[in-house]
Order: C-alpha cells, then sequence, then structure tokens
C-alpha cells in the first residue's frame, strides 16, 4: 500500500524519475538519489541494465551499457538500494528491468532481497499481462508491488487484467514506441487512463517521452503522475562528476 | 508431391499449445504493446492454415517464382571419398539462393491478409533481407531491412542486392553489430509502427506465433525431401543434418522426418574460434535457459542474464540465441546438436567446391565440415540427407581472404 498512498495522498503532482542503477557513475548513485527525494521527486525508478534493452531508445540504451561497463548487474541494485535505505532514503523505490535478468537471478530470490532490501515495487519492461503470473505470484507472497505497464492499443480485456493484477501503480506507456524525448500528442494516452480509471482506483501514471514542464501538466490534469527518464539521463550524460547532483537537483525541481 | 505413398506416415508435429509454448519453451516476452499485434497475426495464421485459397497462391509462388521443388541430389564423388550415402537438398537452388524464401514469401502473403503494407525485416547474412525484398518488390510492398554494421561489410553483395530490389538497408551499430542487435532494432522499429507495420522474422525465432509459422512455411523441405528420398532410394535417411543459426532451415527438414523414430535428426551450430573460447555462437551446447527476443530458449548469457556476444565466421549464424523448438527438441533429445569451427566450415566449403562443383553458403558449410569428420565414426553406407541451405556466392570474399591467410 505504501505505493499507492504515497501517490494518492500526495498534495503536490507527483514526479517519478527514472535513472539507470550506477549511471552515470556508481560512486555517488546513492547521494544521486537523495538528491531526486529531496527535490520532490515521489517515488524513484531505478533501472537494472540489460545487455539488450529493446523498450529502450538511444537515451536509455546508452545509460544502460554505462552502467554495464561501470559493472553493475542485478545484485549491485538490490546491494545499492539497501545501502541507500540504511542511510536513510524514505522515498519508495521501483525496480524496472527485463525479466531475463530477474530470471537468471532466480525470481524467488530476487523477490526476496528486493524485499529485504527496502524495493516496494517491480516494472518489467518485457513482461506483458498474459506471461506475467508466475512473477506476480511471487511477488504478491513478498508483498511487492507489481506495477503493469499498457499501451494505448491494449485491449479491454488486458485493460481489466492489468488492473486486477496491479497494486502499486499502473504504468500506461504514452506513445506507441519506444523511451526517449519526444513531441507527444496526449490524447490516446488520456482515453486509455479513462478507460484504466473505470476499473481501478490504483494510481495511474504517463511515461515515455515525458521531458518538459508543460507535458507533466498536461498529464497531470488525467493522470497521478509523470515518468521523467530519458531527458533525466540526457540532462546527467555529459554532466561533470562534481556537478551530477545540483544538475540533477534542479532538473526535478523546475518540472513543478 | 501429395500423394502419400504406402509406408508413409501422416506428418504431424507438434503445434506450440496454447500459450505458444514448446515444453517449458517459447511464449511471448515482448512490451505489452505488441500484444495485440501479436495475436492477430496469429489469429490471421491459423485462419489460413485452413484457407485452401491462401494454399493455392503460396504453391503457385513456390513453384513458379521460388523454383520448386527443389532438387535432391545424389553426391556421388563426396559420397565414394567418404564412404557414405549423401543426398544433398539443393535449398542453394531455391530463387535468391537460400531457404530464406520459403518463409519470406509465406509471411509476405500473410501481412497482406493482414492488411500491413510496410515490411520490416533483420538480416545477418543478408539472405533473409534479399530473400524479404524480393518478396516485396513481387507483392507491392514498402521494405526497410535492419542489419548490423559488421554483417554489411562481410556480406557486401546482399546490400546491393537488397537495394537492387527496392529495399531500405539501415545499418545497425549498437552491441555487437552483428545479427541480435539487428533483431533488437526491428523489434523496436515494430514497437514503433505496430499499427502500419508487419515483422518478417526471418528465423524460427520471436515471440509466438513466429516460431510456428516459419515452421510452417519452412516444412516445404521437409515434405519435399521426405517424398523425394523415398522416391530415389526406397527407404528413409539414416541421418538428416542441417546447421542451425535462429534453426528455420533445420525445422523445416526435421518437420519431415520428426515422427520417423529411425531418422536421426542432427542440427550443427557455430562455435567459431572453439568452444573452448568465449568466441563462438553454439547456443544449444554451450548456453542455458532464458528469454532474448520475446522467447525462452537456450540462449548464451552470463550468470546475471546479460546476452553474450557470439562469435562466427558465417554472419547467418552468429546468433547467441536459437529457436524454442531446437531447445525443447534438445531437451526430450528427438535432435542432437553439435558444433562445428570456423575452419571446420571453411573445409566444408572448399570440399564441396571442389569434389561436387557447388559452392555452399558459410551457414551449410558448418553442417557439411562437421559431417565429413563425424561420419567416420558411423557404420559406411549409411544414408545421410544433408540440407544444402543456400549458396555460397555472398561468401567469396570473406572466404577467399581467409584462405590466403590461412
Ligand atoms: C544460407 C543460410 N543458411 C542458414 C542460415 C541460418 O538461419 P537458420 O538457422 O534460421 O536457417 C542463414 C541465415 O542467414 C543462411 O543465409
Amino acid at each position: 500500500m505504501f505505493i499507492n498512498e504515497t501517490i494518492t495522498n500526495n498534495k503536490k503532482t507527483s514526479i517519478i524519475p527514472f535513472i539507470t542503477c550506477g549511471f552515470p557513475k556508481r560512486k555517488n548513485f546513492i547521494d544521486l538519489l537523495f538528491a531526486l527525494e529531496k527535490s520532490g521527486s515521489t517515488l524513484i525508478e531505478i533501472g537494472i541494465p540489460n545487455s539488450d534493452p529493446l523498450a529502450e531508445g538511444l537515451t536509455i540504451q546508452y545509460s544502460s551499457n554505462i552502467a554495464i561497463k561501470n559493472g553493475v548487474n542485478t545484485h549491485e541494485c538490490i546491494k545499492t538500494v539497501r545501502q541507500a535505505r540504511k542511510k536513510g532514503l524514505k522515498i519508495p523505490i521501483v525496480l524496472m528491468g527485463y525479466y531475463n535478468n530477474i530470471l537468471a537471478y532466480d525470481m524467488n530470490k530476487f523477490c526476496k532481497e528486493a524485499k529485504e532490501s527496502g524495493v516496494n515495487g517491480l516494472i518489467v519492461a518485457d513482461l506483458p499481462i498474459n506471461e506475467s503470473k508466475p512473477l506476480v505470484n511471487i511477488l504478491n507472497q513478498y508483498s511487492i508491488d507489481f506495477i503493469p505497464l499498457l499501451s494505448i492499443n491494449s485491449s479491454k480485456e488486458i485493460i481489466k487484467k492489468a488492473t486486477k493484477l496491479a497494486t502499486g501503480f499502473i504504468y500506461c506507456v504514452s506513445v506507441l514506441g519506444v523511451t526517449g524525448e519526444r513531441n507527444i500528442v496526449f490524447d490516446r494516452v488520456k482515453d486509455l487512463v479513462e478507460q484504466v480509471k473505470k476499473h481501478t482506483n490504483v494510481p495511474v501514471a504517463v511515461g515515455f517521452g515525458i521531458s518538459t514542464k508543460s507535458d507533466i501538466t498536461n498529464i497531470i490534469k488525467f493522470a497521478d503522475a509523470a515518468v521523467v527518464g530519458s531527458a533525466l539521463i540526457n540532462k546527467l550524460k555529459d554532466t561533470k562528476n562534481d556537478k551530477i547532483i545540483e544538475v540533477a537537483s534542479n532538473f526535478i525541481s523546475e518540472l513543478f | 508431391m501429395n500423394n502419400i505413398r504406402p509406408g508413409d506416415k501422416k506428418l504431424n508435429m507438434e503445434k506450440p499449445d496454447k500459450n505458444g509454448r514448446f515444453g517449458k519453451y517459447g511464449g511471448r516476452f515482448v512490451p505489452e504493446t505488441l500484444t495485440s499485434s501479436l495475436e492477430e497475426i496469429e489469429l490471421e495464421f491459423n485462419k489460413i492454415l485452413k484457407d485452401k485459397t491462401f494454399w493455392e497462391e503460396l504453391t503457385n509462388l513456390q513453384n513458379d517464382f521460388i523454383g520448386r521443388p527443389t532438387p535432391l541430389y545424389y553426391a556421388k564423388n563426396l559420397s565414394f571419398q567418404i564412404s557414405q550415402n549423401l543426398w544433398i537438398k539443393r535449398e542453394d537452388l531455391a530463387h535468391t539462393g537460400a531457404h530464406k524464401i520459403n518463409n519470406a514469401i509465406g509471411q509476405a502473403l500473410l501481412a497482406k491478409r493482414i492488411g500491413k503494407k510496410r515490411i520490416i525485416a533483420e538480416t545477418g547474412a543478408g539472405q533473409h533481407g534479399v530473400a524479404t525484398a524480393t518478396a516485396c518488390a513481387m507483392l507491392n510492398l514498402e521494405c526497410i531491412v535492419y542489419m548490423g554494421s559488421e554483417d554489411i561489410k562481410r556480406q557486401a553483395p546482399n546490400i546491393y542486392r537488397m537495394e537492387m530490389l527496392g529495399a531500405k538497408v539501415i545499418p545497425v551499430t549498437s552491441g555487437s553489430k552483428t545479427l541480435k542487435d539487428a533483431v533488437n532494432e526491428a523489434i523496436r522499429d515494430w514497437v514503433t509502427n505496430v499499427e502500419t507495420t508487419y515483422y518478417i522474422i526471418g528465423s524460427a525465432v520471436g515471440p509466438h506465433p513466429y516460431p510456428y509459422i516459419v515452421r510452417e512455411f519452412q516444412s516445404i523441405i521437409g515434405t519435399e525431401s521426405r517424398k523425394q528420398i523415398l522416391d530415389k532410394t526406397d527407404s528413409l535417411p539414416d541421418y538428416v543434418i542441417a546447421c542451425v543459426g535462429g534453426g528455420s532451415n533445420a525445422i523445416g527438414i526435421f518437420s519431415g522426418f520428426i515422427d520417423d523414430e529411425t531418422v536421426s535428426l542432427i542440427g550443427v551450430e557455430a562455435s567459431g574460434k572453439g568452444l573452448n573460447t568465449d568466441k563462438h555462437a553454439a547456443t544449444l551446447t554451450k548456453g542455458s535457459p532464458g528469454v532474448l527476443h520475446g522467447s525462452m530458449s537456450y540462449v548464451l548469457q552470463d550468470e546475471y542474464g546479460q546476452i553474450l556476444e557470439a562469435h562466427s565466421i558465417s554472419a547467418g549464424l552468429d546468433y547467441p540465441g536459437v529457436g524454442p523448438e531446437h531447445s525443447y527438441l534438445k531437451d526430450i533429445e528427438r535432435a542432437k546438436y553439435y558444433a562445428a569451427t570456423d575452419d571446420v566450415a571453411l573445409k566444408g566449403f572448399k570440399l564441396l567446391s571442389v569434389t561436387e562443383g557447388i559452392i555452399p553458403a558459410l551457414e551449410p558449410a558448418h553442417a557439411l565440415g562437421f559431417l565429413i569428420d563425424w561420419c567416420k565414426e558411423i557404420p559406411k553406407n549409411q544414408n545421410i540427407l544433408f540440407l544444402l541451405s543456400g549458396r555460397g556466392d555472398k561468401d567469396m570474399e570473406i572466404v577467399s581472404k581467409k584462405m590466403e591467410s590461412n
């Protein structure tokens, strides 16, 4: 209920930054998480880097590659959350990954360790609703929220199924396509969110391609939260080490 | 070709189950955005399976456009040399020079039925790209082909062919710049343009129902081979041997013999610089079950599930995954899988050229090179059916360079 309530009870705009674990640097990544918390984010989505991220555009492909080169793996992601929690990070944390990394780690071991380290929810980019049952069963066992992705072309049946399974929030993908900054027309995702809301009270977030304050103002008219990934990563991509925290904080603050 | 002779059994290869699985392999592990399209493709494919007009149209094109049935050739010289009876199924003589055209034409017709006019494809060796570009030219469809920039370098003649046929070739520079990365990029295009675009996958891989679709369109190889070898020898072969990249040519010929318990099915992957190095593409021999490109199957991966780069001299076998049905056939031990190095493939390449006057593609040259050594360990005078999946024109440059330097 932690994620659901945090978004539902939030009086300001709910912004969810996405950042690949260990990007741009492994060393000050936990400081970066604290900076994202402090600048007013409602929840942080941390990406588990994957060698072949099918749902990502160039930006997150890039951050994923850098993270892998920096030595980040599934174990490291869980460990990072544990360390951040120890240091006092309070904000809800959702891991976002690809199914094979979770399978290779062992689904049960993954969920158990994620729970123990303080992870609150999980998104799997290449696990559609109809394949999600084995994982959802284990997530439920460990009370980790399952956050399904829905697409603007999802059928009524899939939408219904997703709303039955979702606990933390439902992630509506704004466009057909991969992640990455772009100009977005929100008509179709608005329809999707309205459909979803007919079936559930679980909050709904919109993501993919969101980069500006005006995007977020638009989204908040019909949804509960906005996810910002590529835009943040692009900002950090060429930032010098000692400026990372400052640039990230400013970027998030200016979205409100 | 439709007469079933006395003694012939009706072919009955297993369909994937309702969840798109062969045993535990297969499935549909792709972004949710593709779900509705995959369901549409599955629905339409199940419809055409029973639609006589579709198969009439396809059969006509198989006969008059592809040039089917392709011959079954008794390789007299090589048979003598290895003391076996070597029969070669000549997919190198299919239009465009490889088996890939069987699948490309079938899927292009399917795309038309679904009403999609923009076609995308990935290609490794360029053979599937050429086949798809050919099908699209003939059926008046737009064609975009993703190809790793490394493969563009080593299979240059096929780029000219694709472009001549009106296709647009998009170089892929991510990852290992080979087949795996071309598939990644094709899937990203598909997710983006799913409402207008049909993805013609080139091998028996990908999310359900692709492995099943590709098998059904390639099963013509098995159906013809079985009939032909019965006609010529009055018996079934003892061994059927094919190379395995994603596994489409192999599953095509295996499907003809799957119920014939006396027939041993053998797939040969590429072991590059050797199974004991990290430069190989022997997914079934050295990999473990995982998810790549939408299905559960054997994959080459590290302990954290990151996909490893494959290596092979042959662009068509240079892939860290394999079709889910091969994974299943391996586990139930219906088929056996081996691997052949770059050097073994080069040996096979040269040998078939000089003994039989047939220059093979590097992909099937792996299976041939393997079989030359391996057949010393089996009794003499066995009937061996070898699938020559394609011709070697595309490989002349790389092979002659290699031979100079060796
Ligand atoms: C001639 C030839 N044979 C075999 C292959 C390998 O693919 P598959 O294993 O799907 O038959 C290719 C792929 O490009 C090819 O061009």
